[in-house]
């Protein structure tokens, strides 16, 4: 064959050598020089300055010489290398191989050419070795990537020939090879870059081709990383798990001890959860109190994330799978907090002197209020009240407060038993002592609320009887039935109590508005402290903990994308880069994985606030506790 | 290959720019901006120290000394590692794609790739920026709805900010590699 000559001509251009490796006699015998470049083939569908990729594992770099194996993605013109096949083999074997690794992972594996790691002093090189195999394992285009041992300088070309019936056919391309950590490839997972708010989901993966492609390759050929070198296979197989495959014996005794742990958590959760669903606790007055009770909800939210965790059902994404990492992170960390929080109540004997200052507490905040009603109605910051109404509204907050402070009394020898058991609340977790003082805190000052709601109804109705007496007193009318204002003939009876109602509302309206604005400010102070403690407990509640902790010891498990180096480049040798993992920045890691909490936030914004605090409307900062977010 | 070129900015600072010809197909831009000088360093710290001495007189207390040390040496941490960014680098490589990279004072480096599939064209764009008119190159992304509308600009050289002779180089380079990549590809 015309080959055999040019092959012996190309020896003395320091062409591939072969490695020396005696086999048997039927097995595929060792590798022959390159064939020169055709000319470009007259007939070929490639234009003649195009740039294939080939993706070749760093691992492979110092293996010894064989074929290549891997995916070839033409929409990309990229080769993706997953690994080395050494010599000797049978092609037979190779290929059933193959046919077994494309079946078990649905990735058309195929041989994409040779690998060649010659010594320095050019070996006996033997004939016919390239046809053959260009012959046994047809692929278009054949790669044929070759690195002198101990140095830098690495070689590759891809030609396109159609095989022996026309050997001027063929042509070649430039290849760009690209390196990259195949152990990195595989565990890690690409997070696309955030599609803009108004287009679909479905559109971005057209755009994300490329390197989406490499990853996925990379992440579904797992068979054919089973085999290592120690393995006595008909096939030597060379990639990052060749030395021996990676596992950890903890890993795995957790894996089978998951099985029946989870088994029984989830047994026992469905009983608690039956429990709790029963009806008993739907109830009129139970279910109300529970729906107001912030520790209630956190219990709830805790119980179905430990639900989740432990349902015996596998995670069908990884993003599933990271949701539960992160909810059991989050458990643990709010529990183990916990603990600590009752350790260190124990030890300095905490409860017992919060038991024995709450008390005293409580009068000092009643006897503060006693006084602030009597500067109210007096002339307070030198503004003259309405002498009468002042007396009325003044002494009907002292009597609430005196009937207050009566209940607190009658609750004194209780407390610290109520604050033992509540201390010991503290190890179901974190969140759930928050809550609870935050239920405290709103239980406390039950009369501010009180306060707050009187004050408010009395001020919005004199607000809409005045809003309505002024209308009249313009001769006007809302028309209920067209919701806008009409105009109206009044009698003049009608329109002379009006006026005189109108009159005295507007006389009395400072001191109405005096009392509502200081309880609504008492009010607001109260609701801003609950704010804080509910925004503590969200926090610990949707931190996604195990995300950062990958972030920051195994970043390359979260991706944002690639980066590429340019390494060492001669005139003349193909463009070498490396390809390295991009990790995800943490504010996106955190947007990504956050958990779903309860969503108690208030959804008024701050102009409708301000509106309702003028007009005198109740506002309610918890009242979206029934509806959760997803 | 390599070589330097030296431009200024649209303040008037100096900045160097590196040009890297490693192959037809790829070609590396690395603009260095001007270096935090010795004089503005020294300038700063004095005027926070001298105003930590003025309250310290006022106030007779020493942690305000203290706390001045603290600000200042935090500050200049952070300035380096978040602020400062010493030079911007612009990697093409035709067929892959588009690689910008920021190295700041402190050693951090924060790279974005952008496929070649993404990119529909890089041109220089005029903007208004305080009180004046920039030029600045830019990227346009492909719309992946429409095949001829762009959804995203992605400004380059946005720390550095050179003038437009600079940007012209620049943009001369990207538009040969572009031009042959889009020949390469289109062609059946």
């Amino acid at each position: 064959m015309g080959l055999v000559s040019r092959g012996a001509a190309e020896a003395g251009r320091g062409a591939a050598s072969a490695v020396d490796r005696p086999g048997p006699p039927d097995a595929v015998p060792n590798p022959t020089p390159t064939p020169p470049a055709e000319g470009a083939d007259p007939g070929s569908s490639r234009s003649p300055g195009m740039v294939l990729k080939a993706f070749f594992p760093t691992c492979c770099a110092s293996a010894d010489s064989g074929l290549l194996v891997g995916r070839w993605v033409p929409e990309q013109s990229s080769a993706v290398v997953l690994a080395v096949v050494h010599f000797p083999f049978i092609p037979i074997q190779v290929k059933e191989l193959l046919a077994q690794v494309q079946q078990a992972s649905q990735v058309g594996v195929t041989v994409l050419g040779t690998w060649c790691h010659r010594r320095q002093e050019p070996e006996e090189s033997l004939g016919h070795f390239l046809e053959g195999l260009g012959a046994i394992f047809s692929h278009r285009p054949w790669f044929q990537l070759c690195r002198e041992r101990g140095s830098k300088s690495w070689s590759c070309k891809a030609t396109h020939w159609q095989g022996p019936a026309s050997p001027a056919a063929s042509g070649e391309d430039q290849v760009m090879l690209i390196f990259y950590d195949q152990r990195k490839v595989l565990l890690s997972q690409l997070h696309p870059p955030t599609a803009l708010p108004d287009r679909q989901a479905g559109d971005t993966t057209a755009s994300a081709g490329g390197l989406a492609a490499v990853f996925d390759t990379v992440a579904r050929s797992e068979a054919l990383f089973q085999s290592d070198r120690f393995d006595e296979g008909p096939v030597r197989l060379s990639h990052w798990q060749s030395e021996g495959m990676e596992a950890s014996i903890l890993v795995e005794l957790a894996k089978w001890a998951a099985g029946p742990v989870c088994l029984f958590l989830a047994c026992l959760l469905s009983l608690i959860s039956a429990a709790s669903a029963c009806r008993v606790f739907k109830l009129w007055p139970l279910s109300f109190i529970w729906s107001k009770l912030s520790t209630c909800e956190q219990l709830r939210h805790r119980l179905e994330q430990l639900t989740l965790i432990f349902s015996t059902r596998k995670a069908e994404s990884p993003a599933q799978l990271m949701r539960k990492a992160n909810m059991l992170v989050s458990v643990l960390l709010d529990v183990a907090l916990g603990l600590m929080l009752l350790s260190w109540l124990h030890r300095k004997d905490l409860i017992g002197q919060l038991a024995d200052a709450l008390i005293p507490v409580a009068d000092r905040v009643a006897e503060e209020l006693q006084h602030l009603l009597q500067w109210l109605m007096g002339a307070p910051a030198g503004l003259k009240m309405n002498r009468a109404l002042d007396q009325v509204l003044g002494r009907f907050f002292l009597y609430h407060i005196h009937l207050w402070i009566s209940y607190i009394h009658l609750m004194s020898p209780f407390i610290e038993r109520i604050l033992w058991h509540v201390g010991l609340s503290a190890c179901l977790g974190l969140t759930v002592a928050l809550s609870i003082l935050s239920d405290i805190i709103a239980l406390l000052t039950f009369h501010i609320y009180c306060f707050y709601v009187y004050g408010a109804r009395l001020y919005c109705l004199k607000i809409h009887g005045l809003s309505s007496l002024w209308r009249l007193f313009r001769g006007k009318k809302w028309n209920v039935l067209r919701q806008r204002v009409d105009s109206c003939s009044y009698d003049l009876d009608q329109l002379f109590i009006g006026t005189l109602l109108f009159t005295i509302l507007v006389f009395l309206l400072p001191t109405t508005a005096l009392y509502y604005l200081v309880f609504t400010l008492l009010r607001l102070l109260v609701v801003a402290v609950q704010g804080l403690i509910h925004l503590l407990v969200d926090l610990i509640n949707s931190l996604p903990l195990y995300s950062l902790g990958l972030r920051l010891c195994r970043p390359y498990r979260l991706a944002a994308g690639v980066k590429f180096r340019v390494l060492e480049h001669e005139t003349g040798r193909p463009l070498r880069l490396l390809m390295q993992i991009n990790p995800l920045p943490y504010s996106r890691v955190v947007h990504t994985y956050r958990l779903p909490t309860c969503g108690c936030h208030p959804k008024h914004s701050w102009g409708s606030l301000c509106r309702k605090l003028f007009f005198g409307e109740l506002i309610y900062p918890w009242r979206q506790r029934g509806n959760k977010q997803d | 290959m390599e070589d330097e070129q030296s431009f200024s900015d649209i303040c008037g600072g100096r900045l160097a720019l590196q040009r890297r010809f490693y192959s037809p197909s790829c070609l590396e831009f690395c603009l260095s901006c001007p270096r935090i000088t010795l004089r503005s360093l020294t300038a700063v710290t004095c005027t926070v120290w001298l105003a930590a001495y003025g309250l310290f007189t006022l106030c007779e207390n020493t942690m305000i000394l203290s706390a001045a040390i603290f600000i200042t040496l935090l500050g200049l941490l952070g300035y380096l590692h978040f602020v400062k960014i010493d030079h911007e680098t612009l990697l093409i490589i035709d067929s892959l794609g588009i690689q910008m990279t920021s190295s700041y004072a402190s050693g951090k480096e924060s790279t974005t790739f952008i496929e070649m599939g993404q990119v529909n064209d890089v041109v220089i764009n005029e903007a208004i920026y305080m009180q004046k008119v920039i030029y600045y190159l830019c990227i346009l992304l492909k719309d992946p709805v429409e095949p001829h509308g762009i959804s995203q600009v992605v400004p380059l050289f946005q720390s550095a900010k050179p003038r437009l002779d600079c940007l012209i180089e620049v943009y001369r380079s990207c538009q040969d590699i572009l031009a042959h990549q889009k020949a390469t590809s289109t062609s059946p």
